[in-house]
């Protein structure tokens, strides 16, 4: 039997939802596909409201100060810790007197933090010493801080009208020496611009190896040309270029016919053409005498 | 004339600013349902270089990325009875594709069915002033054409020329360059009415989308579902669609008539509601799922449920068999057959060299139609489906869609119409030669 009221329908289901969109939701959507808004919305809405937010965060002095005191606090909490701190430094390489120096000069205020520690500029300090040839620095775990120092040796000792000095191969000064029997082991030059061409005369050195037991020293001459200084004030002037060879062509001579034991005051190669002998005074005349030749002295 | 003309020519630019931008809707306004597709333009077309494959009448520079269709709402006769109605379904139809494309369209080309279209024939000469057909020559024989009176509140959708004649030669697709005294051409005009065509672009101005072209439907349903000899040797296309049946027919390529029959598919269901007093939508499902045309022996014992919801218990589990069923189809589908044949007369396709005819559209897919029309219509009767495009989805691929499919070929690829000429030089008014003028007396 049927009811008497007819069946109700649900009010959602009497009449089928439009499925066309509204006009303002087509328009959205069509908005929502245009690519540069879309770009906008999804990029620059979020960059400008972090921008505008961190701006306007900003914009008090008094919360700048705040904010900058903190990250102040905040980095001295963490560099205070003893993790960081170093408090010893050893100096490897280096003779004690130049490890004193170093020390001196480095000036690191000791304990200190390693964060607060500038080791660039503590080892430009320390490589302008001019015994240092090499620094090397780093803190090492237990907070030492190592200096590896690789120091210069000294090749020469250079007299100059004020002092002594060392100079290393290349001619870079090293130290100072008090007296020259300090380092009797290092051969001498003297003379204006010789540290310059130190290289030159390490190079004649070597090469006047078989003299080196009457050797006194080298002496540069206008900072232009060397003389080699044997005892008895012998003298052999080499030329400006090619020293070496002329220097060996004097040593050739030399084993030939013992030309530097002789009476010589000096043998004059600076014209390599035309070599001089300058005799010393009677030398001559003694030579004569021996060989028992007689002349008329006169005074001319 | 001259307005139609511009703004003509103004929607041939906006559819070069969408070719432009690459993206193209494409909305066919049909009484059972309204299509949008939308496509997008690659730039110059990529098979050109690849042997064997032709520009393919520029369907290879297009492919589909949007896909949407819905139910048609007030339109009747394929023409907008509600407009609020028929906005709204424009407005699903379009967001729908343009979710599926992701992207936006602006720019929409529309094709409509209804809007009583007429055909005319016009015929233009023109002497040469050089011997040498330029394109000026071109658009002066075009203005040339004596235009019949299309009546009060006509407009013109299509104008092509379909023939050039150059002195004693016929049949020229192109004439520009060749040489010769006297230039005439045949030019076929479609009028339809002109306050629907205000309507339809009033209710797409209200979707914001920029119309970038109009064409009739049975135009485009033609482009679609003939295939390119039967638009070469001569054929007819009667798309049969929801609210009426337009018909269109090619030769050489070129449509020379088109026409509408105002019935289809729609009257079949409607004749359904009333034979088995159930409602608009059960018949449409009846229709769809049971009818037919040709009567089988097995009809009297297939019985149909009519699954009613009136609330009657004794009218909702009838049953009717598939013979009265096809009582009530039959009579309807022979009548719009029938008048789709005097219209074909009246137009005197029985002239034409072939007299092939294609069935496509909604209404075509009712079953045993094929055989039904061949009686009716003469035996070179096919049943037509579109054509393929790139992207297009398996769902819009039936003969219901060949119109926007067709739209989508003709949006790509438009024939040349009179408007894509200039205007001849002696033809502009007078009044802008005075305002250029006035301009310069008035700035220097």
């Amino acid at each position: 039997m049927q009811p008497l009221t007819a069946p109700r329908r649900a009010a959602g289901v009497a009449h089928h939802r439009d499925p066309a969109p509204s006009k303002v939701a087509y328009r959205l959507h069509r908005l929502w596909l245009t690519p540069l808004f879309r770009a906008l919305l999804r990029v620059g809405l979020p960059a400008f409201i972090v921008t505008f937010g961190v701006g306007h965060y900003l914009g008090d002095p008094d919360r700048r100060l705040a904010l900058a005191g903190s990250l102040a606090d905040m980095r001295e909490a963490v560099a205070q810790r003893p993790e960081f701190l170093v408090g010893m430094m050893v100096v490897d390489g280096a003779s004690p007197a130049l490890a004193d120096a170093i020390r001196a000069v480095a000036a690191v205020g000791l304990p200190q933090s390693s964060l607060d520690l500038d080791l660039a500029a503590v080892r430009a300090r320390i490589v302008t010493l001019d015994a240092v040839a090499e620094a090397d620095l780093r803190v090492n775990p237990g907070g030492v801080l190592n200096v590896a120092i690789t120091e210069r040796v000294p090749a020469l000792v250079w007299r100059t009208p004020e002092a002594l000095e060392l100079l290393d191969a290349t001619g870079r000064r090293v130290a100072r020496v008090l007296a020259r029997a300090d380092r009797p082991d290092l051969p001498l030059i003297a003379g204006e611009g010789a540290d310059q061409m130190a290289p030159e005369a390490l190079r004649l050195l070597a090469a006047a190896q078989p003299l080196l037991p009457r050797l006194r020293g080298l002496v540069r001459i206008g900072a232009r040309r060397w003389d080699l200084v044997l005892d008895r004030d012998q003298r052999i002037l080499l030329p400006p270029d090619e020293p070496v060879r002329a220097l060996e062509r004097i040593i050739a001579l030399d084993q030939a016919q013992d030309l530097l034991a002789r009476d010589i005051v000096a043998i004059d190669m600076r014209n390599q053409a035309r070599p001089v002998l300058r005799l010393a005074p009677h030398a001559l005349r003694e030579l004569r005498r021996a060989n028992g030749i007689q002349t008329v002295e006169n005074t001319l | 004339m001259t307005d139609l003309y511009q703004s003509q020519r103004a929607m041939r630019h906006i559819r070069k600013a969408a070719m432009q931008r690459g993206v193209m809707a494409i909305l066919d306004i049909g009484s059972a349902k309204i299509a949008c597709l939308i496509l997008r333009f690659d730039g110059p077309e990529r098979l050109r270089e690849v042997d064997g494959v032709g520009p393919m009448a520029g369907q290879s520079s297009f492919r589909v990325i949007g896909a949407a269709t819905t139910r048609s709402r007030g339109v009747r006769f394929g023409e907008i009875a509600v407009m609020n109605e028929t906005e709204r379904a424009i407005r699903t139809a379009v967001q729908a594709a343009q979710k599926m494309a992701a992207v936006r369209v602006d720019h929409a080309i529309a094709c409509f069915s209804g809007a009583e279209p007429r055909s005319y024939g016009l015929a233009g000469e023109w002497d040469l002033q050089d011997s040498v057909v330029t394109e000026q020559d071109v658009a002066r024989v075009l203005s040339a054409c004596d235009v019949p009176d299309i009546g009060e509140g006509r407009e013109v959708v299509h104008a092509q020329p379909v023939n050039f004649a150059l002195d004693h030669r016929s049949g020229l697709a192109d004439p520009r360059g060749q040489i010769g005294n006297r230039l005439a051409c045949d030019m076929h005009m479609l009028t339809v009415d002109a306050a629907v065509v205000q309507n339809l672009l009033y209710c797409i101005k209200r979707c914001d989308l920029e119309l970038a072209g109009l064409a009739s439907s049975a135009y485009v349903s033609g482009i679609a579902s003939l295939v390119e000899d039967e638009q070469e040797l001569g054929a007819a296309c009667v798309d049969l669609g929801g609210g009426s049946t337009g018909l269109s027919i090619f030769i050489k390529k070129h449509m020379i008539y088109a026409d509408a029959v105002r019935m289809g598919g729609d009257h079949v269901t409607s004749d359904i509601a009333k034979g088995l007093r159930v409602p608009l939508t059960t018949a449409e499902r009846i229709k769809t799922k049971h009818g037919g045309v040709l009567a089988t022996g097995m009809d009297d014992r297939e019985m149909i449920e009519i699954g009613c919801d009136s609330g009657d218990w004794d009218k909702d589990r009838r049953a009717v068999s598939r013979t009265e069923l096809i009582g009530i189809m039959r009579p309807r589908v022979e009548e719009i057959l029938e008048e789709v044949r005097d219209r074909l007369e009246a137009a005197g396709f029985d002239h034409l060299p072939s007299q092939q005819i294609v069935l496509t559209g909604g209404a075509s897919q009712i079953p045993g139609l094929d055989g039904l029309a061949a009686r009716i219509l003469g035996q070179r009767v096919r049943l037509g489906r579109p054509l393929r495009v790139q992207g297009l989805p398996q769902s819009v691929t039936g003969p219901a869609f060949s119109s926007v499919v067709g739209l989508c070929l003709f949006a790509a690829h438009p024939q040349d119409e009179w408007w894509d000429f200039d205007i001849p030089a002696e033809r502009y008014p007078a009044r802008s030669l005075k305002r250029a003028f006035k301009w310069f007396r008035d700035n220097w």
